[in-house]
């Protein structure tokens, strides 16, 4: 799937993840930043990049403000902006969840 | 659905449905039931991602013992039938609609809700129902509203709505919603379902939520909806039974020992005779006493 627009899902707050989605050419692009990047930025970018895979996007721009969400948090973030981006927030894709 | 009829419901906590922090501490306040906000408590352009979050927060969060709410937003918005489906397939315990007026509001979600099921997989009849109740037509038609469904767990009283559409606003002595209350008690109690009395949401009048609490404990309201984790300890007391109560229910709950053990059908007290209702309001005061740690394992009194 082509991402359609770029999306943003997510706060800056504590316990949140702010991801912003955009299309790329290149697989996934990642710019991660975090306080625990150094312990869990490939755990965060695999997380993110498992739910972009169920959508069957390769190529994306991810833009990923970590303020020490849960994986929980990151996920559903993630699914979040990729319905936004492929324009299909009033019809999820149910399988996904 | 086992026991729910005799479930505690002392207190229902909202949790605002867009917020991490609070999804994911909402747990530890020891509140009754937890209702996680998909309808107020989340703007518009974040109905997306606030029903996402619960989701995966049911899916992977412990919550102990509590019972598990989602309030849905209402029947007349584009959100109603996507947040059905997701909470259908998280596994919630509870599905709350707001703004109730009629059973016919409440039989299409059942169908939606039933329907759901089918298609994830999930046994036909799994997730539970409430009602909200916010208006002058809600109030009138409760009973229908409280018997509207199987599924049906309980009736609560939204009275920032209510007494909007009543053309008043809340005053602290509360005679404004006494007649609401007594009607949705009685619908729900007719229905044998849980009532569940409105939030208070003034967090600088302890005294003033006491005082309510203790009126709504009074008429027999199972509980109270609740905005901030604080209150969950303040109901809680309210609704402990006094060390009188409990040493007269245990003294119920012996005799009815005593009488299965002589095979005999009539239960006897100190001389007199212990009827249902007694024996009923005994279980309850156990119940209570149990949640409240005043008995032990065994059903003693623990002093304080």
């Amino acid at each position: 799937m082509e991402i359609k627009k770029t999306a943003i899902a997510g706060t800056l707050e504590s316990s949140d993840v702010q991801i912003m989605l955009s299309a790329g050419t290149n697989g996934f692009e990642f710019e991660l930043e975090s306080d625990v990047a150094k312990q869990f930025g490939d755990q965060i970018k695999e997380t993110i990049s498992n739910v972009l895979g169920m959508y069957d996007i390769k190529d994306a721009k991810i833009k990923v403000v970590d303020k020490g969400a849960l994986d929980l948090v990151i996920k559903a973030r993630a699914i979040a902006a990729v319905q936004r981006a492929l324009d299909i927030v009033d019809a999820p894709k149910w399988e996904v969840l | 659905m086992k026991d729910q009829k005799e479930r505690l419901r002392r207190t229902m906590m909202f949790v605002p449905g867009n917020n991490p922090a609070m999804v994911k501490d909402a747990g530890i306040f020891g509140a009754d039931s937890i209702m996680f906000d998909l309808e107020d408590a989340v703007s518009m352009s974040e109905k997306d991602a606030a029903r996402y979050l619960i989701y995966e927060a049911l899916k992977t969060i412990d919550y102990g013992n509590s019972e598990l709410v989602v309030r849905i937003n209402g029947l007349d918005t584009p959100y109603y039938k996507s947040d059905i489906k997701a909470m259908v397939k998280a596994g919630v315990d509870v599905i709350r609609l707001p703004k109730v007026e009629s059973a016919a509001m409440m039989e299409e979600l059942e169908k939606l809700v039933a329907q759901a099921e089918e298609e994830f997989g999930i046994e036909v009849g799994t997730t539970n129902l409430m009602a909200a109740i916010e208006s002058a037509k809600g109030v009138i038609n409760a009973y229908e509203i409280a018997i509207s469904s199987k599924r049906m767990i309980g009736i609560a009283l939204s009275a920032e709505d209510y007494t909007t559409d009543m053309k008043t606003h809340r005053y602290p002595d509360g005679q404004e919603l006494l007649y609401a209350r007594n009607v949705i008690l009685h619908a729900a109690r007719a229905a044998g379902i849980a009532a569940f009395d409105t939030v208070f949401t003034n967090m600088d009048d302890e005294e003033g939520f006491y005082r309510e609490t203790e009126l709504i404990h009074q008429l027999g309201f199972d509980g109270k909806s609740l905005v901030n984790p604080r209150q969950v300890e303040m109901v809680n007391k309210v609704y402990e039974p006094t060390k009188k109560e409990i040493l007269n229910a245990q003294g119920v709950i012996a005799a009815i020992a005593e009488a299965k053990r002589k095979g005999s059908g009539v239960i006897s007290m100190n001389g007199q005779m212990v009827d249902r209702p007694v024996v009923l309001r005994a279980e309850r005061v156990m119940r209570l006493a149990t949640a409240a740690n005043l008995v032990d394992e065994e059903g003693n009194y623990i002093e304080k």
